[in-house]
Formats: structure tokens, C-alpha cells, sequence
């Protein structure tokens, strides 16, 4: 009998509530989302724009098996595992438009996304380059003596930075308590794996540092990707040692809203994805099957997920920008601390 | 006093603050069992043991981010770099993530890691291992940048920089390490954004920072003995934060300026000076602003003309008294 992950322990203890919450909590990223989309088409929202649809399973099978020490980091794509964490729809909007409300008080847009408070460490957009801040955090938890975990996350572009080799020697040296979740959406911005990466799987090239890897073919089933994650964390409480899961998944939108996605992909491509392997529409069919959800209780969670997003975008329309005053703070903590510091001189040079 | 090397004063600094904080940590090349590549970090981990002091693969941008990482978190790295010349491999980290971070995150983060090691030429090293990139990591608005000039001075801003909550970035000089100066024995912590008149004087400034204020130093010593001029030798300790106030009231005082750097002339850090100069104390400026860099060319391996590069006393003499 072939293994079914739907059965994996980790997966059967979700009580029926849970697994609608987990079900709402990938209809709430894609819908946002799509609202961030229009919003960007409008005008609204400026810069590089990265957006999810389609890699939902990755985000909400991950995060959702984490414990009270886990930690996460990621790379620009970075709203679902906002969302995930438990960050406030409005914050992230707002943060989209720029304005003082946004989590990061509009100071670092869309690829720049934090809450510490959930252990959310960003955001980041240079491609690779978060990942040796995770064996950070990752060395951070070992350091204090805390039976967490740090998943950092990287896109199937980002194995070709050589931080990430330097990150992964020193995790499985340092017998680091570090999951690398490679995102592998197929394309790094409009070039394939097989024009990008040499050699087999990207997970494979942990196997040089002694470094467990595997790859999930199955992306886009929630269960398959808790299973294999809530193994990864157990390999990193009991034995200290650092995981590669390579999660196979792809993505519906460009690599940002700037690109056409017309050089290097057919349409069909995207259509035949979303018909026959769409995350979404596959957790729900499972729900469905187990008589957990119904078709209206679905599409009542779909609409609320997009009332939802339509209010973020009222609260941030209706947020202000920040302060020119603003440009100047949140540098240094000293400079913002100033009855704590005892530096003296000039900070800035305008 | 007792009188301790350069070198020595960094150790104590170290080891006082790793006493005091367990969350204080070291990381680099060889600073454990080897005792550091130039011995600063000589028996500390024997002192403190292999989970504190932490010897790192050659891996500036691996070990350099996990530092920033473990600094989000809470922890005090103290990450050391063989030589600033190596920092170039993880610039992405110390600016893009270092800096950037609290910026980034609107304030919910701040980085308290403390980068250090020496940045300097004058030991025959060639081009790649000579660089001095104090300008660097000052230009960039989140990162504070020391430079200390003596011992007893590296003491004391090495303790702030561990206490402190932002990221600090300081830059020691090889040649140095072997110099002595009085050091108390009772703890001292120097703030930062405090520069230190090294000498006082009446008829020109001279301003520096890093080894280059001991040559500034010389120099003075003979425009006194050679040409009966007395010079003020200012030592800026820190670029950023900068204490523009001790610059401006040395110009007003002298009304002319040198500024003496290890650095190469464009956009060195002379000419940020220099250009503070003429914006705040115009009127004060009897000469024009002159700067006594290393000359501008890739650092040169051969010993006599490696020392014509660098800023000597007798440049800073003879570029002195031009605008005298």
C-alpha cells in the first residue's frame, strides 16, 4: 500500500476546525495576493513585487507545523509567510502602499516584510542572501539552549550564491538546528533549472556537507509538506542537524509584477498547472472528500478572504505616508534611544 | 599606570565584556586554538572555551551573516576578520543585512554585532591585503565606524562597541598592534563621536584618524623642531558617529587645515572632511583645505616605495607647509 500522507500523525491529530483554518489561511494568501496585484496594476504600489499565487502548500504546509521556538527567514517572496506568522492583513497592505502603518512603517515594501514578536525574521532581497543570516538564528537557538528550529527559505535561483555553500558547511559543522526549504518554482525570474543549475536536484548539493536532503515532488498537497517538515524539525530537536527539503511548486504570476512572463514560458504551461495542480484547489477537494468542508463553506471562506483584502486596501488608502521627519529614523537604535545612548556627534549628513 | 601593547588592550576589552555578558560570543579565522592570526585574541578560548569562542572555516560571508543573524536574536557577536581586506567577501552581509536591517524593519530590529580587525598597509602585502575601507562601511548609514589610534583608545571603544546596540565596525592596524601605551587598570569605556586633541596646538591642524594620527604626530613633533610651527594634532577616533564639534573649534583656532589618512584621496574620508570644513567654518579657512593620503594607485608590494605611498610625516610637513 502506497504511503498516505493525509495519515502521517502529524496530520491526522488536526481536529476539523484546524484543517478549515489551514484551508482559510491559503484562500487569505492567494486573495491578498490577487487584491495586491490590481492595487499594483493601479498604481498604488511601487517597486519589485513578488507575489504567491500558486506556491501556497509550500508557505501553509511549513509554517503551520512550527512551534512556539520556531523561527522562520525568507527571501522577497515574502507575504504568505507573513501571513502564515499571524501578521495583520492591514500591515501588510499598507506596507505595499507605503505607508507609516505598514509593518515595516513603509520603509521596506513588499520584499522587506518582519515581525520578530511571531518570529518572523524578514524578507530579504537579495537573492542567497538571508540564507547565512538563518544558520544564524538557527546558531542563535543552539547558543540559548532552546529546543526550537530556524526554516529558512530560499528560491530554486538562490542555490547558485555561494553564501548559501559558506551557510550550509556551517550548519552541518556547527550541527545546526536548520531547515532550508528551497521554494523550487522552476524559474529563477525568466531562466529554468535546467538553463540555471547544474547537476540533479538543487537538495542534492547538501549531500557534499553531510547534509540530509530530499526533494517533495508533491508541492502542492499541504499534507506531504507537513509530514516532511515536522520530520525535518524532529531531525533538527533531537540530533542538532540541519535539513534540505526542496519543495517542488510554481508559480502562476511572473517573477514580479514587472515581468511580462512572455519570453520564457507558454501560457499553457500556466493553465495546465493551475487546471490539474493547483494547491488550493486540491486541499480543498481533499477537505471536501473527508467531509470536513462543503463547496459553500468554501466559497464563503473565499469571499470573506476577499472582503478581507478589500479592507486592507481601505485601511491603507486611508493610512498616511510617513513623515519626512521619518526618512531620518529607525537607523540606529542609539539615534532612536537617544536617553539610552552615550554617543555623541553627528549620526547623519544630510 | 601599566603601559600594554595595543594588541593586549583588545584582548582585555574582550575578555572583560565576555566575562561580564554571556551573550557575547567571538567568531573568525584562527582566533581560538590558534590564538588569533596576530595573536589578539591570545587564551581566550581558554578562558572561555570552545561554544564562546568559535573557530570559523575560511568563510567571511557565511561566518559574517550567521553573526548578523545571531545578533537578531539577541546574541553579541564579535566577528573578526582576519583582515578588513577579507570584509569585501561579505559586504552583501554587512551592509545589505548588518545596516540595513533595523531600516528595513521599521525599527523592530537592531544588531548589535561588532565587526573588527586590522585594515592597513605598510607590510608588504600587495594590493588585496592592504586595503583600508574605513570610508566604506562610514558611507553607509547604519554602521559605526572607529578607528582607534592607541591603546589606550582601543580599549575603551572596543568595550563601547561590544555594550553597544548597533552594529560597529572597527578598524585596527597590524603596525600598531605592538604599540604600548598607559592603560588603567579600573575599567573605562570611551563614547563614541568623541575625537581626542592628541596634540595642542596654535597654528594648523592637523586631522586624522587611525595610525595615521601617530604620523600626524611626527610631523608635528617636526614642524616644532624644524620650522618653530605648532601644530594641533586631532584625532577623530570615530567616523560615525563624527564630532564635528572638536573639528570646527581646532579650525577656528588654527585657521588651517591638513587632513592625514591612510586612505586613498577620492572620496577618502578627508574629503568628507573637508567638505564639512568649508560648509561650517568658511570663514575661519586662512589656506585651502590639503590632504595627505596614500597615493592613488593599488597598494604597491615593494618595500621602499610602499612606504612612499603611504602618508609619511615628511609629506605632511612639506604639504604643512604649503599653506603656512
Amino acid at each position: 500500500m502506497s504511503h498516505n500522507p493525509a495519515q502521517a500523525s502529524i496530520n491526522t491529530l488536526l481536529s476539523q476546525e484546524e484543517k478549515i483554518h489551514l484551508y482559510r489561511e491559503m484562500v487569505r494568501i492567494r486573495r491578498f495576493e490577487e487584491r495586491s496585484v490590481r492595487s499594483y496594476q493601479q498604481g498604488h504600489i511601487g517597486g519589485f513585487c513578488h507575489v504567491y499565487n500558486g506556491q501556497e502548500a509550500v508557505a501553509a504546509g511549513t509554517i503551520s507545523v512550527l512551534g512556539p521556538d520556531d523561527h522562520i527567514i525568507t527571501a522577497y517572496r515574502d507575504h504568505a509567510h507573513a501571513l502564515m506568522v499571524g501578521m495583520d492583513m492591514n500591515s501588510l497592505m499598507a506596507e505595499l502602499y507605503g505607508k507609516e502603518t505598514g509593518c515595516s512603517k513603509g520603509k521596506g515594501g513588499s520584499m522587506h516584510f518582519f515581525d520578530p514578536s511571531k518570529n518572523f525574521w524578514g524578507g530579504h532581497g537579495i537573492v542567497g542572501g538571508q540564507t547565512p543570516l538563518g544558520a544564524g538564528l538557527a546558531f542563535a537557538l543552539k547558543y540559548q539552549g532552546k529546543k526550537g528550529a530556524c526554516l529558512t527559505y530560499l528560491g530554486d535561483g538562490a542555490v547558485n550564491q555561494g553564501p548559501f555553500y559558506e551557510a550550509l558547511n556551517l550548519a552541518s559543522l556547527w550541527n545546526l538546528p536548520l531547515i532550508y526549504i528551497i521554494e523550487n518554482n522552476q524559474y529563477s525570474m525568466g531562466t529554468s533549472q535546467e538553463r540555471g543549475c547544474a547537476g540533479d536536484t538543487l537538495a542534492g548539493r547538501g549531500s557534499g556537507f553531510g547534509i540530509y536532503n530530499e526533494v517533495i515532488e508533491e508541492g502542492n498537497d499541504v499534507y506531504t509538506i507537513r509530514e516532511r517538515t515536522s520530520e525535518a524539525l524532529q531531525r533538527a530537536y533531537e540530533e542538532q542537524r540541519p535539513s534540505i527539503l526542496e519543495i517542488k511548486t510554481y508559480r502562476y504570476r511572473g517573477h514580479s509584477m514587472s515581468d511580462p512572463d512572455k519570453t520564457y514560458r507558454s501560457k499553457e504551461e500556466i493553465e495546465e498547472y493551475k487546471k490539474t495542480s493547483d494547491p488550493i484547489d486540491r486541499f480543498q477537494e481533499q477537505l471536501v472528500g473527508e467531509s470536513v468542508l462543503s463547496v459553500e463553506q468554501a466559497e464563503a471562506i473565499n469571499k470573506e478572504a476577499k472582503e478581507e483584502a478589500e479592507r486592507a486596501v481601505e485601511f491603507a488608502e486611508q493610512s498616511d505616508f510617513p513623515t519626512k521627519e521619518a526618512i531620518q529614523q529607525d537607523i540606529f537604535w542609539e539615534t532612536d534611544n537617544p536617553e539610552q545612548g552615550s554617543s555623541q556627534g553627528t549620526f547623519f549628513f544630510n | 599606570m601599566p603601559e600594554i601593547t595595543y594588541r593586549e588592550a583588545i584582548n582585555q576589552a574582550i575578555k572583560e565584556e565576555m566575562q561580564r555578558d554571556e551573550s557575547v560570543f567571538l567568531m573568525g579565522e584562527e582566533v581560538g586554538q590558534y590564538h588569533g592570526a596576530y595573536k589578539v585574541t591570545q587564551g581566550l578560548m581558554d578562558s572561555f572555551g570552545r561554544d564562546r569562542v568559535i573557530d570559523t572555516p575560511i568563510s567571511e560571508s557565511g561566518f559574517a551573516g550567521l553573526g548578523v543573524g545571531a545578533a537578531m536574536m539577541g546574541l553579541r557577536p564579535i566577528v573578526e576578520f582576519m583582515t578588513w581586506s577579507f570584509s569585501f567577501v561579505a559586504f552583501d552581509q554587512i551592509i545589505n543585512n548588518a545596516a540595513n536591517m533595523r531600516y528595513m524593519s521599521g525599527g523592530l530590529i537592531n544588531v548589535p554585532i561588532v565587526f573588527r580587525g586590522p585594515a592597513n598597509g605598510g607590510v608588504n602585502v600587495g594590493a588585496t591585503h592592504s586595503h583600508t575601507p574605513e570610508n566604506f562601511y562610514a558611507h553607509i548609514p547604519g554602521l559605526k565606524v572607529i578607528c582607534p589610534a592607541n591603546a589606550y583608545d582601543a580599549k575603551g571603544l572596543m568595550k563601547m562597541a561590544i555594550r553597544d546596540n548597533d552594529p560597529v565596525c572597527i578598524l585596527e592596524n597590524t603596525i600598531l598592534y605592538n604599540q604600548t601605551a598607559e592603560v588603567p587598570e579600573e575599567e573605562y569605556l570611551i563614547p563614541f563621536g568623541e575625537a581626542d586633541i592628541k596634540r595642542s596646538g596654535s597654528d594648523i591642524s592637523l586631522i586624522a584618524h587611525g595610525r595615521s594620527v601617530i604620523t600626524a604626530l611626527e610631523a608635528a613633533d617636526k614642524l616644532q623642531a624644524e620650522h618653530n610651527i605648532n601644530a594641533e594634532v586631532v584625532d577623530l577616533r570615530c567616523l560615525r558617529p563624527l564630532d564635528e564639534k572638536t573639528i570646527l573649534e581646532s579650525v577656528k583656532k588654527t585657521n588651517r587645515v591638513v587632513y592625514v589618512e591612510e586612505n586613498k584621496p577620492f572620496c577618502g574620508t578627508g574629503a568628507q572632511i573637508a567638505c564639512l570644513i568649508q560648509e561650517k567654518a568658511f570663514d575661519h579657512l586662512d589656506a585651502e583645505i590639503k590632504r595627505v593620503c596614500t597615493l592613488d594607485a593599488p597598494q604597491i608590494y615593494s618595500m621602499p616605495r610602499e612606504k612612499d605611498q603611504l602618508p609619511t610625516a615628511d609629506r605632511v610637513v612639506e604639504t604643512a607647509l604649503t599653506i603656512l
